[in-house]
């Protein structure tokens, strides 16, 4: 049966919303497939804004990986903006995708891609446009199989019961694993309906149903055990992890927009994964191990990437660019490739050392020196000791010194509030920092015209991570400490001026690590905030913090916990968390025994260059870390 | 260094596209062909391409016009195809030529427009029409950046008809029944759009089409003493071109 296109009865609409592009697809490199030639069709939702989700690197593989598949294809749905959302109520038009502008009901599979737990209330208005019931109990055979991806989806109970499936990592292989059993399933004619689908998937290990898994609680609250309510459900479900980037050398072709979006750029992934072992860092965590991806691979990337697109920008990602082990060379090769073109070059640059300035001006040289980045975190030695971010007052004084002599003016410095341990000398400490910096800064070059700006927000505890028995800083504390380290800045005659100060305040920070930390019973407050208009959280014009809290005590009054449950409260060792069943690889006791040496001012080094320290991803997982060198180099490109 | 004047159409789903999607969708196409675009100097280059009165979002065009500085000269029929194919589809490359003197922004003069009115009575339209055309003067009100603003929307219009036979199809996709209206709007300033037209047939006849109008601008250029009709802006280019 063919599925007609919505765009006839979109159309009208489309004068009266802001911005009326983001819902007309047409992207180059986007892809329509033909409907009936496909057996399985995949919906992948960014839910957030067009601008936001259309850059989306995972979003952008999955999409060119299964439409790449012979019986697959894949179409983009997006959040809409209430404007809009309104007039599709009003004329009864359903949620569609972008490509082919079909109902996201008509497909086999809804993958949403959750890089933030704010984008939790846009999955319910996505869902409920859609017509697809809201929770997996009431999904009938004519429903997708809604399916969770991206980084929150390694704690995926707050929304379990609005899913009906997740899978945590790497999305490649499994996306591609996925589609088999959906195809073979569907040319045995769909046995046993839905609920045999997903015995499938879970049956694999690596597919997580929620619904195959019951919670039980303590008196008190707590959870006593996640347990399967039926056989052949493996009592634990692990990520997925891609070994070889070079074999998935994805996106080739990216898509680009007519619309704006938020990053107007070409990336490449170079590597995957961090070992560094920041302590707050959920990402470094859950994507062990280093992954690198070849400096040729990177070279092809690039060069295929400009020509597709005709972007302007390339941008190398990763969490620590400057970690790759022949980030010189790429760095060298790459500037020597694009001298004297329009091409620009960038580095999401972190770490705190010199060496990382040699790189950044090796990537301005077609450029401007404006602005460098470099994060230390913590105001305090000692803060830093805790959170494990080695970095010196010695060091990033050296860094920003050299930043500032090589002709940069501007230096960003990013920190977090809340931290465990945190006490007001430590976010005070960061004052003294920006004051030393600016003072070296200017001893350094003679002038005045150098700037430093302070980013500072409120640290969330993350599953996964060995903060995740920590309490979260309440955000009156947190608030009251941005207004003073505000005063101590602002205070500062000499070098006040020369600062910058940008924070956000703490409240949004308790609705994130609500939904972070959170188990089953959130969901509750998550649909009670939708059913009251909460959208777009991650918008700080949409996002409602009293909304949130008043939905929480109505949604929560027959039950033993509340927010400050769930967010303050510090956690025991031997406390089940919601996500104790999910496996990212990492040993539970090393993670415990790193969080007490957090609180021990005990540092840990990375085991990329120093050896393992045994966190047990690669044991658990049969992985081991992939790094250079090797020894090859970016040639110059052919003139053609 | 050499510029090339350029003619394009806004058709289709990309008539939503906004003047500045459209010059990042340009500055991306001409890269992908390769056309040796020419940058300015200074702290932040930008490549040397200049657009001539954009239609608003959510009209379509036959006539948009667009100018390009390159390094050194190319064939105006290559750089034609090369960004057609570049460029998404809905966004046409119909003409490329080689300036001559001159700016081409002074000699968009006027431009006619076709709007399709669905649902609309064609006995109304006519009767608002002939209000309108025998008005010297129609105040009509518009939310500027500046705040509400009045202005005539009379005097600008050149001419102003309800059509039997339609036009060139830029715009909708959807078909249905729709009265046509074609009118000659000369450039000013404030610039009187179709749309305040379209107010001033209801203010001064009480015409209120049951939807949205589609709108397309079929042609810009001189306009024609004798027939009040724009001319090819390009004719004065090409004749350097045949010398």
């Amino acid at each position: 049966m063919s599925v007609e296109s919505l765009f006839p009865r979109l159309e009208p609409l489309l004068p009266k919303v802001q911005k009326p592009i983001q819902y007309v697809g047409g992207e180059l490199n986007s892809t329509v497939k033909d409907w009936d030639e496909a057996t399985v069709r995949w919906a992948l939702m960014y839910p957030d804004a067009y601008e936001v989700g259309l850059p989306n690197q995972g979003v952008q593989i999955l999409y060119e990986i299964l439409n790449e598949l012979p019986e697959t294809l894949a179409e983009r749905t997006y959040a809409v903006w209430p404007d809009l959302e309104a007039l599709m109520r009003s004329e009864g038009v359903p949620q569609f995708t972008v490509d082919g502008h079909r109902p996201v009901r008509a497909f086999d599979v809804l993958g949403v891609s959750f890089a933030t737990e704010l984008g939790y209330t846009n999955l319910l208005t996505a869902l409920d446009l859609a017509g697809i019931p809201l929770e997996a109990a009431d999904r009938t055979d004519e429903d997708p199989i809604v399916l969770a991806g991206g980084h929150a989806a390694f704690n995926p109970e707050p929304i379990a019961d609005f899913l009906d499936a997740a899978v945590l990592g790497d999305g490649e292989q499994i996306a591609i694993a996925i589609s088999e059993v959906l195809r073979e399933w569907k040319a045995e004619g769909s046995p046993g309906g839905r609920d045999e689908l997903l015995m499938r998937l879970a049956s694999t290990g690596g597919v997580y149903v929620p619904k195959f898994y019951d919670v039980e609680y303590h008196p008190d609250g707590r959870i006593m055990r996640v347990v399967p309510n039926r056989d052949g459900v493996p009592t634990r479900v692990f990520k997925h992890t891609v070994m070889d980037l070079d074999e998935w050398p994805y996106p080739k072709k990216p898509l680009v927009p007519l619309a704006e979006t938020v990053h107007e750029r070409f990336s490449v992934e170079i590597f995957r994964g961090c070992t560094r072992g920041c302590r707050f860092c959920q990402a470094g965590m859950i994507t062990r191990p280093v992954r690198e991806r070849s400096i040729t691979t990177i070279g092809d990337m690039v060069e295929a990437g400009i020509k597709e697109s005709g972007f302007s920008e390339v941008g190398l990602l990763s969490l620590s660019s400057a970690d790759h082990s022949e980030i010189a060379d790429v760095t060298r090769g790459l500037a020597d490739r694009y001298e004297g073109s329009q091409v620009g070059l960038s580095l999401p640059s972190t770490r705190v050392d010199a060496f990382n300035i040699d790189l950044a001006n090796e990537l301005s040289r077609n450029g401007r020196r404006s602005g460098l980045t470099f994060a230390p975190e913590g105001g305090s030695e000692r803060m830093r000791k805790v959170i494990n971010k080695m970095v010196t007052e010695e060091d990033l004084i050296r860094t920003v010194t050299t930043a500032y002599s090589n002709g940069w003016r501007q230096v960003k410095l990013y920190f977090m509030c809340g931290l465990p341990t945190e006490e007001d000398v430590d976010v005070l400490g960061i004052a003294d920092l920006a004051k030393k910096v600016i003072k070296a800064g200017r001893e350094a070059t003679g002038s005045r015209d150098i700037r430093c700006t302070v980013s500072i927000g409120g640290f969330v505890p993350k599953p996964h991570t060995p903060f995740q028995w920590a309490a979260q800083g309440d955000h009156e504390t947190v608030d009251r400490r941005l207004r003073a380290l505000r005063d101590a800045l602002r205070s500062d005659k000499e070098y006040g001026r020369a600062i910058g100060y940008r924070y956000h305040d703490g409240k949004p920070s308790i609705v994130e690590g609500l939904l972070s930390r959170g188990d089953r019973r959130v969901g509750r407050v998550i649909r009670a905030v939708w059913e009251d208009g909460g959208r777009f959280d991650g918008w700080s014009e949409h996002f409602s913090f009293e909304r949130w809290m008043a939905a929480a005590e109505r949604a929560l009054a027959d039950v033993p916990v509340d927010v400050d449950w769930y967010t303050t409260r510090e956690r025991d060792e031997h406390e089940v968390l919601p996500w104790d069943h999910l496996d990212a690889g990492l040993d539970r006791e090393w993670l415990w025994q790193d969080w007490q040496d957090a609180v021990n001012n005990v540092e840990v080094e990375d085991c990329r260059w120093t050896p393992c320290y045994d966190c047990g991803v690669c044991p658990t997982m049969g992985t081991e870390i992939q790094i250079g060198p090797t020894g090859r180099k970016l040639l110059p490109l052919t003139v053609i | 260094m050499q510029r090339l004047r350029v003619r394009y159409a806004k058709r289709g789903r990309l008539r939503f596209t906004s003047h500045r999607d459209i010059s990042r969708a340009v500055e991306r196409a001409v890269r992908r062909a390769g056309i040796p675009v020419a940058y300015s100097a200074g702290f932040s280059p930008h490549p040397k391409i200049s657009y001539a009165g954009a239609a608003p979002t959510g009209v379509a065009s036959e006539a948009e016009y667009l100018e390009i500085g390159v390094n050194r000269p190319c064939d105006p029929r290559q750089v034609r195809d090369d960004l057609d194919a570049s460029l998404p589809p809905g966004l046409d490359v119909l003409d490329v030529v080689e300036a001559r003197d001159g700016n081409l922004a002074d000699r968009l003069e006027g431009s006619v427009w076709e709007l399709r009115l669905p649902g609309a009575d064609p006995g109304e339209a006519e009767r608002a029409v002939k209000e309108f055309l025998s008005a010297d003067l129609v105040e009509v009100e518009r939310l500027t950046k500046k705040g509400m603003r009045r202005f005539d929307a009379r005097q600008a219009v050149r001419s102003l008809a309800v059509v039997g036979e339609p036009g060139i199809t830029a715009g909708q996709e959807t078909v249905q029944p729709c009265v046509i209206l074609r009118m000659v709007v000369r450039h000013e300033t404030p610039a009187v759009r179709p749309d305040d037209v379209l107010m001033g047939l209801r203010l001064v006849a009480g015409f209120a089409p049951p939807s949205p109008a589609a709108v397309t601008r079929l042609a810009q250029g001189p306009l024609d003493a004798m027939t009040g009709e724009p001319a090819d802006p390009f004719a004065f280019d090409r004749a350097g071109g045949d010398r």
